[in-house]
């Protein structure tokens, strides 16, 4: 036992000898227990992601039609019931994690991307340049998100690609001001004058340089925007702009099980807990990273 | 101050350009021809084609897009493919009902959420504040739809309070507002907590309590105001995700509100009709914005300090 001890004071004394920021962040992590919590929602929503095949089969579970055993409430052998349908609602979850994740984590790619290309050019660069393309974020900040992410299906017809595309484009200017105000917060210290003073040039002062030490918001804010990224996936799919049935995304289902909500509500109860929870479960991470990665905000 | 708004208000003026342009812009990828769509299966290649150029969409989407602005100031907003009325009717028509969902909801919010912000700060880490802030985050993880059909569930199928659809009655609203204030309520009690745990640590307070002012006084007096700054702006970004909110509720309540109208126009394909909806709620989400600065400035004396 006090070998044990004594191991671990010594790795402890190495983590904090070495100051990565990964480990440090995950030190600080590890003692909330909120963020803890959601850290092991989001792995069991990825182990369902994961490991879907062999919880049900897709064809046979998640999408075959059995009228015998439609709207059956909870039981053994259908954990959360069957909808409308006779399908098994639970694996249909566990499948529509992967839809949601999936989705979740594209169009946050594409927001950081193209928001985040923007935000590090009008950051770095300043005068004219940043003048422009703030106002024009603030032209595209004047629609609210899910509205512009609506206007943007409607327009290009709904699909599960049409829907990545639209919730990563209407996130692009909160991604691109993230950004910015990151890359200002370092553009001045003196490692970067150091960088130009050695003739490096600008792409690579702002990918080695900048945007390595301004991670920490940047990091938080795509935490928070991939949970609000599958609650829009999820409302779009609710009012028909989104993932189609048969495929089965959480909020699809609920807009089919809306009709049955009077006798059998788990077929609503069920997919919402998911959204509910994926979402917590994000937005708890977002919250213990930050007070992880900042601890003067504590 | 009046240079102030007059120069708020000026500003509007090219973002409302730039909103109408984008919108314009996006609706206009729409596939499918508007001309073949309007006459139906039935109509001939000719009277397709004579309709597409009486009404300009032969044009390229810039000189659609001018004449498209050119009626909107002169208040025409074109006429819906599908019913024959003009957007600007059927978009008045609809507007009070998302506009009493949306402020009653607002107002909700803030009922709840100043309060139990504030005792929050003032007993950190008490139960009260773990709690609140429990119930926060797990508020802003609820999608509304989701909250709609748990409060339909509950309040109207079980217990049969309320309506679960329709807007004939004052109670009509209650369900609708609950539902679309309760994220907005967790985004504001997060704001108004964190915002006065930060002036409740200023000298300024520790100078009050010194003197002897009670605690309900000092915060009441000296803090209250100043951290009602970042929580009113929090207030008017909140109100653009009501205004996406109110899509969902009022899809989920039946509600004959601009939000349905639009979820409606866009499965009949009826391009005008989702284009005046989407500036209609871009021009609110605007003004909304711009009262909040103005408001902003109004208890900042600061912020007035610079344009006076």
């Amino acid at each position: 036992m006090a070998e044990e001890i004594k191991t671990v004071n010594i790795k402890n004394k190495n983590e904090v000898a070495k100051r990565s920021l990964m480990a440090d962040t995950w030190r600080r992590l590890k003692k909330s227990k909120t963020a803890i919590l959601g850290l092991m929602l989001i792995v069991m929503f990825l182990c369902m992601a994961i490991f879907a095949p062999i919880i049900g089969d897709y064809d046979e579970d998640a999408l075959k039609m059995n009228i015998i055993d439609r709207l059956q409430g909870p039981s053994i052998n259908h954990w959360f019931g069957t909808d409308e349908f006779g399908r098994d609602i639970f694996i249909r979850i566990v499948y529509g994690t992967r839809i949601s994740l999936f989705v979740g984590l594209i169009s946050v790619s594409i927001a950081l991307s193209i928001g985040g290309f923007f935000g590090a050019i009008a950051g770095y660069y300043g005068g004219q340049i940043d003048h422009i393309i703030m106002r024009i974020l603030d032209v595209i900040l004047a629609i609210p998100v899910i509205l512009l992410a609506i206007t943007i299906v409607a327009a290009l017809g709904p699909s599960m690609l049409n829907l990545m595309i639209a919730i990563g484009v209407a996130n692009i200017p909160g991604f691109a001001r993230v950004v910015r105000a990151a890359v200002l917060s370092v553009k001045d210290e003196e490692f970067i004058e150091a960088a130009k003073a050695i003739g490096a040039k600008d792409h690579i002062i702002i990918l080695k340089h900048v945007l390595p030490n301004s991670m920490a918001p940047i990091i938080v804010y795509a935490t928070l925007k991939v949970a609000t990224a599958i609650m829009a996936t999820a409302s779009l799919s609710f009012i028909g702009l989104g993932v189609q049935p048969p495929t089965p995304e959480w909020g699809s289902m609920l807009s089919s099980g809306r009709a049955y909500i009077r006798d059998q509500m788990h077929i609503v109860l069920f997919p919402g807990l998911a959204i509910v929870l994926s979402v917590l479960s994000l937005n708890l991470i977002g919250d213990g990273l930050r007070d992880a990665l900042d601890p003067k905000l504590k | 101050m009046l240079k102030y708004i007059l120069k708020r208000l000026l500003m509007l003026i090219p973002v409302m350009l730039g909103v109408t342009f984008l919108v314009y812009f996006i609706i206009s990828l729409t596939p499918g021809d508007p001309a073949a769509m309007i006459l139906g299966t039935s109509a001939t290649q000719e009277s397709v084609e004579a309709l597409r150029e009486e009404m300009g969409f032969n044009d390229p989407t810039i000189v659609q897009y001018g004449n498209y602005m050119k009626n909107l100031l002169t208040g025409d907003m074109g006429r819906s493919y599908s019913t024959e009325k003009t957007v600007l009717s059927e978009v008045t028509q609809r507007f009070p009902n998302t506009f009493k969902l949306t402020f009653s909801a607002i107002g909700l919010a803030i009922l709840i959420s100043i309060p139990i912000g504030v005792i929050s700060a003032t007993r950190q880490y008490s139960i009260f504040d773990n709690v609140g802030m429990i119930f926060a985050l797990v508020g802003i993880s609820m999608p509304s739809f989701w909250t709609g059909l748990m409060l339909i569930i509950l309040f109207s199928l079980k217990l049969g309070w309320f309506p679960s659809s329709g807007m004939t009655s004052l109670k009509g609203l209650v369900l609708p507002s609950f539902t679309l204030a309760i994220a907005a309520t967790a985004g504001i009690t997060r704001t108004m907590r964190s915002s006065m745990l930060e002036v409740i640590r200023q000298d300024y307070i520790s100078t009050a309590k010194a003197k002897g002012v009670s605690k309900f006084n000092i915060i009441k007096k000296h803090a209250l105001k100043n951290a009602l700054i970042p929580a009113i702006t929090v207030i008017g970004l909140q109100f653009g995700v009501l205004l996406g909110g109110a899509v969902l509720t009022e899809t989920v309540f039946s509600l004959p509100g601009i939000g349905r109208l639009m979820v409606e126009s866009i499965q009949r394909k009826d391009t005008p009709m989702v284009l005046g909806c989407v500036i209609v709620f871009a021009v609110a989400f605007s003004i909304v914005n711009l009262v909040v600065d103005i408001l902003y400035a109004f208890i900042d004396p600061r912020i007035r300090a610079d344009y006076n």
